[in-house]
């Protein structure tokens, strides 16, 4: 595995994710903006894919056991809140690392260069809606600390060394839940107390190793590009 | 009331001569009354398509084939989106809100364009939509930036710019399809087989039964008649259904050398008024959807409003 697959395969699958969305956001401008972080996270994917392979060969013709993504990304969007502590746990990762990784002098450096700004789009419009539901009113509190707290045991994962790529990953998780802390507490939300790792969670992903629902969701991406061998579109 | 009524004739009078002159109505301007209804029901209904519309090509950017594609589905979705976010605020300078105007989406109170109550079957309904839907809808929409009402047309220079691009994918999509493999090849000539007729009927009923047209084109809100550009998009779209190898389905359709047009055959008006009364194959499916995203959606609106009750405007 190279890193670029594990973290072609997070944004691939994020996007994917987000775009289930689209047509069926709470507010127009919420449609504008998750379809854009979608974008954003798609077109990483293709720069991250194309660096390990063929982005179509690796998108769509890999099984289940394939794919490298975190667990994290592949869950089910759940309600807008659920959503969004998906994003907010993803954003605030991805821009720490992403900011390590423009400063090295790795192939991924350029890339991450430019993704980092989409990044902390990405991250700003997370924290401020975990804002906005967490001190929002009581039923937005109660589902976005539900949100935080579903997806906590996948966030073990973020922090495990990923094959071929140098970061201190022990001082990434430490700045993640400075800053993950720091923001739940001005959202007047709690930091979910449970474990942040199982048995079929820490790295899991990263070694094919996927929860129930993304299977399902690859059958639903992959299934035309299937059904057409050789075909180009 | 009444002290303003003596002068109402100097102001219509002005009005009368801004349109005649071709200069732009705007938000403070006097207007009659009918006018402002007019162009509040036309740019909501436009709106409200634009919203309704992005459901029949989302519901395959979870299945597109490629990575290529999928990006430019979903760049498209979000498109049609921020055009709907335009509109609304075009048709908000006439004195209505946004969620006055979605509430009679959502209570079926304001149309959206019919041909949305088509559904997307296959991959290639993604291309037809963008030649056709795409084509038909810029064919109807260039005249409208020169519309007398300047928000709206304005917000169409906008719209125009970013559809002429949609229609290009869509049309470039099916070239893919029509020189790829038999199956798709096959795939693109079904959609176009399905897409064509209803893309005729989104220029409206013809001329002798359309309501609004007289007034609207005297208000210079409407610039050609239903039936005019109806023409102008067929004799468009023969050639470039030639050039995609693939064939419209119309036996009558024929040059005729002496109008210097393509005659075509005629159109199922019965259909087309049975789809605007809400019994096409997916009026009940969209509007249920929207509604739902909208109902679904409530506590995150609330709790926005919640929010920025608590913090004020500087968190927002």
């Amino acid at each position: 595995m190279t890193p670029a697959l594990a973290l072609g395969d997070d944004a691939l699958v994020l996007s994917h994710r987000l775009g289930e969305w689209a047509g069926n956001a709470p507010v127009l401008e919420e449609e504008v903006a998750l379809a854009n972080i979608a974008l954003d996270l798609l077109g990483q994917a293709r720069i991250l894919l194309s660096l390990a392979g063929d982005e179509d060969e690796l998108a769509y013709l890999r099984e289940e056991r394939q794919f490298r993504n975190l667990q994290l990304v592949e869950q089910p969007n759940g309600d807008f809140a659920h959503t969004i502590a998906r994003q907010l746990y993803f954003s605030v990762y991805q821009q720490l690392l992403f900011d390590h990784l423009a400063t090295g002098g790795t192939e991924l450096a350029p890339l991450a260069a430019k993704a980092v700004k989409e990044t902390s789009y990405h991250r700003d419009h997370a924290e401020q809606w975990t804002l906005r539901l967490g001190d929002g009113t009581d039923e937005s509190h109660t589902r976005m600390q539900r949100g935080l707290d579903a997806l906590w045991r996948f966030t073990g994962e973020l922090f495990e060394p990923v094959d071929g790529l140098d970061a201190p990953w022990a001082a990434l998780h430490d700045e993640w839940t400075t800053r993950i802390t720091a923001l739940l507490e001005r959202a007047t939300l709690t930091l979910p107390q449970g474990p942040q790792r199982g048995a079929w969670t820490a790295g899991g992903g990263r070694q094919g190793l996927h929860t129930e629902p993304f299977g399902r969701m690859l059958a639903e991406m992959q299934h035309l590009h299937r059904s057409h061998p050789g075909a180009s579109w | 009331m009444t002290t303003i009524a003596p002068e109402e004739p100097a102001l219509e009078a002005v009005f009368d001569a801004t349109v005649a002159a071709d200069e732009r109505i705007e938000p403070r301007d006097w207007m009659p009354d009918a006018y402002r209804s007019t162009l509040v029901r036309q740019i909501a209904q436009h709106a409200h398509s634009e919203i309704i519309g992005m459901q029949p090509e989302a519901n395959w950017i979870t299945r597109a084939p490629s990575l290529r594609r999928k990006a430019i589905l979903m760049a498209k979705v979000q498109d049609e989106a921020g055009h709907g976010l335009y509109l609304y605020s075009a048709a908000e300078t006439l004195g209505t809100s946004r969620d006055e105007l979605l509430d009679k989406l959502h209570t079926g109170r304001q149309k959206y364009s019919s041909i949305f109550n088509y559904p997307t079957l296959t991959w290639a309904d993604v291309g037809a939509i963008g030649w056709l839907v795409d084509g038909a809808a810029i064919t109807n929409q260039v005249p409208l930036c020169r519309c007398s009402y300047g928000p709206y047309a304005r917000a169409m220079v906008r719209i125009c710019k970013e559809e002429s691009f949609h229609q290009r994918q869509g049309y470039e999509l099916l070239m893919a399809l029509s020189r790829g493999t038999e199956a798709q090849h096959a795939m693109a000539q079904d959609a176009v087989n399905r897409w064509w007729w209803p893309s005729l009927m989104m220029f409206g009923p013809p001329d002798d039964e359309s309501a609004h047209s007289a007034q609207s084109m005297a208000w210079k809100i409407k610039r050609h008649s239903n039936d005019e550009l109806r023409q102008r998009f067929v004799d468009i779209c023969v050639p470039q259904a030639e050039a995609l190898g693939l064939t419209l389905p119309d036996p009558d359709l024929t040059w005729n050398e002496e109008r210097g047009h393509f005659d075509f055959g005629p159109i199922d008006w019965a259909e087309f008024w049975d789809v605007l009364k809400g019994n096409g194959p997916c009026n009940e499916q969209r509007i249920s959807r929207r509604r739902r995203a909208h109902e679904d959606g409530a506590w995150v609106r609330e709790a926005a409003a919640a929010h920025a009750a608590k913090h004020g405007k500087a968190d927002r």
